[in-house]
Order: structure tokens, then C-alpha cells, then sequence
């Protein structure tokens, strides 16, 4: 057991410095944008006070190093600092009632992205297990081909013509859900599901594919071995060989994908969400390259990159968990 | 919604019955006796889908418009069907019949779905290298002398203009001559970045396994920490970057994103070369080259390279079809690829919300599904031509 828990911290540690060395990339690479930030608030009307003073506000007048550390103390504690868009319309307003924080944007809208990708993979996995069970136990038939040609074909569109697909005959032409999921802070939970529900179906379509080929590839690689031969031989029906005996030895290498996707759902939000207009922080993050808000470019950017790595590693450790033979080594 | 559950239920009892009137009829056959369940309902499945398949279609072809729109783009899709298989049969048959040994071979074991991807890679290279002569229109002219915004579908009594079959954009310019020329842009930009990404990582990886230690220490965490961010989130990020840079360096902003897509693709492919080139490298006649003193570019491109080819041009398809997608993704982010160049993402982008009006006019939410069916195939072409070499389709890294 203490091999395993090494492996296990050793895994963690390298996650969290890859981390923190994605931050300094992040960093860094906002960094080599030209000219002056605080210019660029101000546009026309700069004075060289109001820029100093800009300057001071935001903390661009301290070095490099300074900020990378306060900018990342300040984000391991939620603060991702203030929003230039909003900086300046406080700024013109004469306002500061806070609404410029970047956190304040990121809140809501992370918890909205979370929502999508939480009922995204409440349907994607389910399916794709039946799915990948299914064409397993019927391994080469016209059923088995035709989820597969199904299947990669989904994988293999681009998430806006899958979404545009879904609109069309699921919205549009068959009017069972909206094709705009405006949603709120104070929405009933039905109302919030319904709008929710064709992102998550694209979603869904995304990222199927590779966990129902890896389902069932990870069956049939164990249906030659001798134990299932004896449950055959025993007379069980196909069906409950491969979900009793079959199953619970393939699930590391399913574990294993379903955390990957997961990975993906959280980043592959982006798209699908400017398709639906769906509040998430995918189309803040949109929003704001549009509009260079550093800040808000920056938090977002990071906090993709986390969940991505962070759960990356979950997948990492639950495939050493899984693995017998590091769990009771020799 | 519950008329869908009840027919589910509906054909589990068909499905029963079937399977009981069959063991009756034949006797107890061992076919029928040993049938499972779940194989007689696929196959009541199945026969309700094809005849509901074939209802639609009727449908779609039904004189009354009212009808006949809500099924119009079923008819499309199946009528597309047949066409592309037929298509993709002929073609085959073709390459049987005509061109070299090697190819005449090659045609023989090919499956139709890998033919069919030849095909339409053959088709896009076509039209993206003719694409001035197959267009009526340039793709960046405005026309004069109509009023712009003409509908799709040259129908006259609905605001269409045979002269226009795909109808105008908003500002007056040919839809489908846009959607050719963005045959030509998008294809040819996502393959000139692909191959910028192959040079770049390819020679690193080379050289990382050629020179080891140091060198391959500090470039293998570089990709380390690039791979560990998403590669579309990254591209925005640095993209941002790029978009102020470009007026200010007046460059467009498109060679930037063939330079930042390029380099962020070429960890994946430096991955491979290292990987592959780390085998060669082991080699006697690498041992037989470096004693007969050759230098280090003799040995990366005389040695080593001629030995990679078939995993890189394995690898070269579907890293194609990834560039491409990602590049069509940022241009529907809007932050790809710019006007005036035509281009698929832009246009799905510009037109997408078209399709909320296709139950009145279908032919009017044509325009952003034919942009985006394009890039949806040409992603499909890429793998395709990456399955026909064995290249893992469902790598980790396919998906990111």
C-alpha cells in the first residue's frame, strides 16, 4: 500500500507543479501584450496623471514578479482582480460598488458551466456504458456497426454543426426544446433543465463516441479470457456474463476515459455554449477575447486549464487505483 | 416525447410476439429457440426505422409545402446519401479498374467508407485549387445592381434570384461563391499550418532524439506544460495577444493563428517524432553514419527522416483533420480567420441563425449547414485517411 500512496503524491505533485507553471505561462503570456494597459482604458482622453493613477489602481506599476505572485495569491483565494471593462465603465461612472471584480463575473457563470457539463455527463455516461455494453454484447452485428459509423461520425463534426443539427430538428422543425437557453440566477430547477438540455445533448454527442468505443473494446479484449469461457459454459446468458463478470474487470480503463472526457466536456464548453447563448464562463471567456479583458481572459484561462489538469490527474490516480497490481505489489 | 416511450414499449411486445410467432411457424427452430430477446427487438427496431425513414421521405416529397417543409431536410440527407454512396461505389470501381498496380491493389481491399473519404478529399483539393474558376462570383464582391440579401433557393416569389442559387449575404456578396472560395482558404490554410506544425515539430522531435540529454530534457517539458492546457482555450488566449499585435505590426491576424495553431500542434507531432526518431536512432547504420563523421542535419534528414515517413504521413492526416477543425472553431469564435477572406466557421457564424426559420422556408437554413456539413466532412476525410493507415483514431490526444 505505501508503493501505491508514493505513486499517488508523486502524481499529485507533478499535477500541481504543472499547474503553477501553467500559470506562469498564462502569465507571462498576457504579459506580452504591447503598450499599456491603462492607456488602453482611457483610449483618446489619457493624461499622463490619469494613466499614472491607473497604473497605481491596477498594480502595473510593480515589477514583473510582483504582480505573477499577487496576481496568483490572489486567485488561489478567488480574487482574480478587477475587470478592465468594468474598471473603466466604474471609472466613468464614478462608481466602485464592486461590480468590477472579475470573481463577481466568474461566480454565477462558473456555477452555470458546472450545471451544463454536470448534466452533460449524467447523460453522456450512462449512454455511452449501455451503449458500449451493448455493441459488445452484439460485437460485430448490423447494430454494433451502426453505432459505431454513428458514433464517429458525431465525434468527428465540429461542435457548432452538431448543434446547428440539433436545433434544427429538435427545436426548429419538432418544437420540443428552446433553441436559446437564457437562463437565471433564480430559475426553478425544471425551468433551468429544459434550457439546458440541447447544449447537453451536443455535448452528449461530443464526447460518446470515445468512451462507448472504450467500453466496449475493454469488454471484448476480456471475453476470450478462460473465466468467462467457464461462465459461458455454465449457462449464463451473454448478457449477464458481460455485465457480471466482464464488466468489473474492464472498468479501470473506463474509469480512466470517462475521467478524459470529463476533461473535455469542461474545456469543450466553449463552443457550445456561444451556439446556445448559454450564460457560462465558455462565452465570458469568448466575450472577452473579443473585447481584450486581460483579466477576465487570464481567470478564465485558468481556471480551464485546472479543471483540464485537475481532472486529467483524477484520471491518472483512479487508473493506478484500479490496478491490482500496484495496489497489493509483491 | 411519450409517443416515442410507447412505441418503445409497443415494439418490446411486437418484438415477443414476433419471436414466439416465428418458433411456431418454423417448428422450434434452432434459429428462432435460440434467439434472445434483445436480437428480436433490434430487429423490430430496425424494420419500424426504415419504415419511418421511408415515411419521412414521402413526406418530404409531399406537394403540400406545409408538409413537405418539415421533412425537407430528412429528403436532403437521404437523397445525399444514396448519392455519395453511389458516388463513393463508382469511385472505387473506378480505382480498380484504372491507375497503377499499386493502386489497382490498394482500391481492392478498401472498404466503401475509406473510398468515400478519398473521394471527398479528392473533391475538396479540387475545388480549393480551381476555386477562381468554379466560382460565378469573387469572394469578396459585393454586387451591384441587385438588392442584397436575396433568399437561397432562386425562387422568385420568396425574394430568391436564380442567378444566386444560395442566395447573398447581408451585404451583398455570393454565398456560394464565398462557400467555394472557403474551400480554398480554410482547406489550404489548415494544411499550410499543419505543415508548418509537422517542420517545427518534426525537426525538434528529431533532434531531441538524435542529441538526448539536455536538450531533449528541456524540450519534452516545454510540450509537457504546452499539452497541459487546452489546445482551443490556449489558442484564444494567445490569439487575444495577436489581435493587438497585428495592426500594430501590420501583419494580418490570420498568419498569426497559422502560427499559433502551428506551434501548438506541433507538441503532438513532437511527441510522435521523438518517439519514433528515439528508435531509429538505435539504428547501426546511425552508429555507421556518425563514424563516418556526418553531420547533424545529414543524420535528422537523410536517416532518420526517410525512415519516419510512413507513422509521420500516418500521423500527417489526422493532425490535418484536427488543425482544420480547431481553425474552423475559432473562426466561428470569430477569432480565426478574417474578412474579407471567405471561410466556413465565419459563415456558420453569419448565417447560423437562419436556421430558426427553417420550418417556413428550408432552403433558407441552407446556407450555414452546407458550411458547416463542409468542415463536418472535412474532418471526416482526414480520418478516414488516417484509418486507412492504421492511425488510432481514438488516441487521448484525439480529443484534445
Amino acid at each position: 500500500m505505501g508503493n501505491v500512496l508514493t505513486i499517488i503524491l508523486q502524481r499529485l505533485a507533478l499535477g500541481f507543479l504543472t499547474l503553477l507553471v501553467v500559470s506562469v505561462v498564462i502569465f507571462v503570456a498576457v504579459n506580452l501584450l504591447p503598450g499599456d494597459f491603462a492607456q488602453s482604458i482611457l483610449g483618446q482622453g489619457a493624461t499622463p496623471e490619469s494613466v499614472a493613477a491607473i497604473r497605481r489602481d491596477l498594480g502595473l506599476d510593480q515589477p514583473m514578479v510582483t504582480r505573477y505572485f499577487s496576481w496568483l495569491g490572489g486567485a488561489l483565494q478567488g480574487d482574480f482582480g478587477s475587470s478592465f471593462a468594468q474598471a473603466s465603465f466604474a471609472n466613468f461612472t464614478g462608481s466602485d460598488s464592486g461590480a468590477g471584480s472579475v470573481a463577481q463575473q466568474i461566480a454565477p457563470r462558473f456555477a452555470n458551466t458546472m450545471f451544463l457539463a454536470a448534466v452533460s455527463a449524467a447523460i453522456a455516461v450512462p449512454f455511452a456504458l449501455v451503449l458500449g455494453v451493448l455493441a459488445a454484447l452484439y460485437r460485430n452485428s448490423v447494430f454494433d456497426r451502426a453505432t459505431n459509423i454513428f458514433t464517429l461520425s458525431s465525434i468527428s463534426s465540429p461542435e457548432f454543426f452538431l448543434a446547428y443539427v440539433l436545433i434544427l430538428f429538435l427545436a426548429v422543425l419538432n418544437p420540443i426544446l428552446p433553441s436559446v437557453s437564457n437562463i437565471f440566477a433564480d430559475m426553478a430547477f425544471s425551468d433551468r433543465l429544459e434550457k439546458t438540455l440541447l447544449p447537453a445533448l451536443t455535448l452528449t454527442l461530443v464526447v460518446t463516441a470515445h468512451m462507448m468505443r472504450m467500453t466496449r473494446a475493454a469488454i471484448i479484449n476480456l471475453l476470450s479470457s478462460p473465466y468467462i469461457e467457464m461462465a459461458r459454459l455454465k449457462g449464463m446468458s451473454p448478457l449477464r456474463v458481460i455485465v457480471r463478470h466482464a464488466l468489473p474487470n474492464a472498468l479501470a480503463p473506463i474509469i480512466n476515459v470517462v475521467a478524459i472526457n470529463l476533461a473535455y466536456l469542461i474545456t469543450g464548453v466553449v463552443v457550445v455554449e456561444v451556439v446556445f447563448v448559454y450564460p457560462g464562463i465558455g462565452q465570458l471567456f469568448v466575450d472577452s477575447v473579443k473585447f481584450r479583458d486581460i483579466p477576465v481572459v487570464q481567470a478564465c484561462c485558468l481556471i480551464f486549464a485546472a479543471a483540464y489538469i485537475l481532472l486529467n490527474l483524477t484520471a491518472d490516480i483512479m487508473s493506478i487505483l484500479s490496478n491490482p497490481r500496484l495496489r497489493h505489489p509483491k | 416525447m411519450i409517443w416515442f416511450a410507447a412505441a418503445l414499449l409497443g415494439f418490446a411486445a411486437i418484438a415477443w410476439g414476433f419471436r414466439f410467432a416465428g418458433q411456431v411457424a418454423t417448428g422450434r427452430a434452432p434459429y428462432f429457440r435460440d434467439m434472445t430477446f434483445g436480437v428480436a427487438y433490434g430487429y423490430i427496431f430496425a424494420v419500424a426505422a426504415l419504415v419511418w425513414l421511408v415515411w419521412a421521405y414521402l413526406q418530404g416529397r409531399s406537394p403540400d409545402p406545409a408538409v413537405a417543409n418539415k421533412f425537407f431536410f430528412l429528403r436532403i440527407a437521404v437523397e445525399g446519401f444514396i448519392v455519395f454512396a453511389i458516388g463513393a461505389w463508382l469511385f472505387r470501381l473506378l480505382g480498380r479498374n484504372v491507375g497503377t498496380k499499386g493502386t489497382k491493389r490498394l482500391f481492392r481491399s478498401m472498404p466503401l467508407t475509406a473510398s468515400f473519404g478519398i473521394m471527398m478529399i479528392l473533391i475538396y483539393v479540387f475545388v480549393a485549387v480551381f476555386a477562381s474558376f468554379l466560382a460565378p462570383y469573387g469572394q469578396a464582391e459585393i454586387i451591384r445592381g441587385v438588392p442584397a440579401n436575396i433568399m437561397p433557393g432562386g425562387d422568385i416569389a420568396l425574394g430568391g434570384n436564380p442567378d444566386f442559387p444560395l442566395g447573398t449575404d447581408q451585404i451583398g456578396r455570393d454565398i456560394l461563391s464565398r462557400l467555394i472560395y472557403g474551400a480554398q482558404n480554410t482547406v489550404g490554410i489548415a494544411f499550410a499550418t499543419t505543415v508548418i506544425a509537422f517542420a517545427l515539430g518534426g525537426s525538434m522531435g528529431f533532434l531531441a532524439a538524435t542529441l538526448g540529454g539536455w536538450l531533449d530534457q528541456l524540450l519534452s517539458r516545454i510540450v509537457d506544460v504546452l499539452m497541459a492546457i487546452p489546445s482551443l482555450i490556449f489558442a484564444l488566449l494567445l490569439m487575444t495577444i495577436a489581435s493587438v499585435w497585428a495592426p500594430r505590426l501590420g501583419i494580418p491576424q490570420t498568419y498569426f493563428m497559422i502560427l499559433i495553431i502551428a506551434v501548438i500542434d506541433s507538441t503532438r507531432v513532437y511527441r510522435l517524432s521523438r518517439a519514433v526518431g528515439q528508435s531509429i536512432v538505435v539504428m547501426d547504420y546511425i552508429e555507421a553514419a556518425k563514424l563516418r563523421g556526418e553531420g547533424m542535419g545529414y543524420l535528422m534528414f537523410k536517416e532518420i527522416l526517410p525512415n519516419a515517413t510512413a507513422p509521420l504521413l500516418a500521423e500527417f492526416g489526422l493532425r490535418f483533420c484536427f488543425v482544420f477543425l480547431t481553425i474552423a472553431s475559432l473562426s466561428f469564435l470569430g477569432v480565426g480567420i478574417q474578412p474579407p477572406l471567405a471561410d466556413w466557421g465565419t459563415m456558420v457564424r453569419d448565417l447560423g441563425g437562419f436556421v430558426n426559420f427553417a420550418q417556413f422556408a428550408p432552403m433558407v437554413a441552407t446556407p450555414p449547414l452546407l458550411a458547416a456539413g463542409a468542415i463536418a466532412l472535412a474532418g471526416r476525410g482526414g480520418q478516414f485517411r488516417g484509418g486507412l493507415d492504421a492511425a488510432p483514431v481514438f488516441g487521448v490526444e484525439g480529443l484534445t
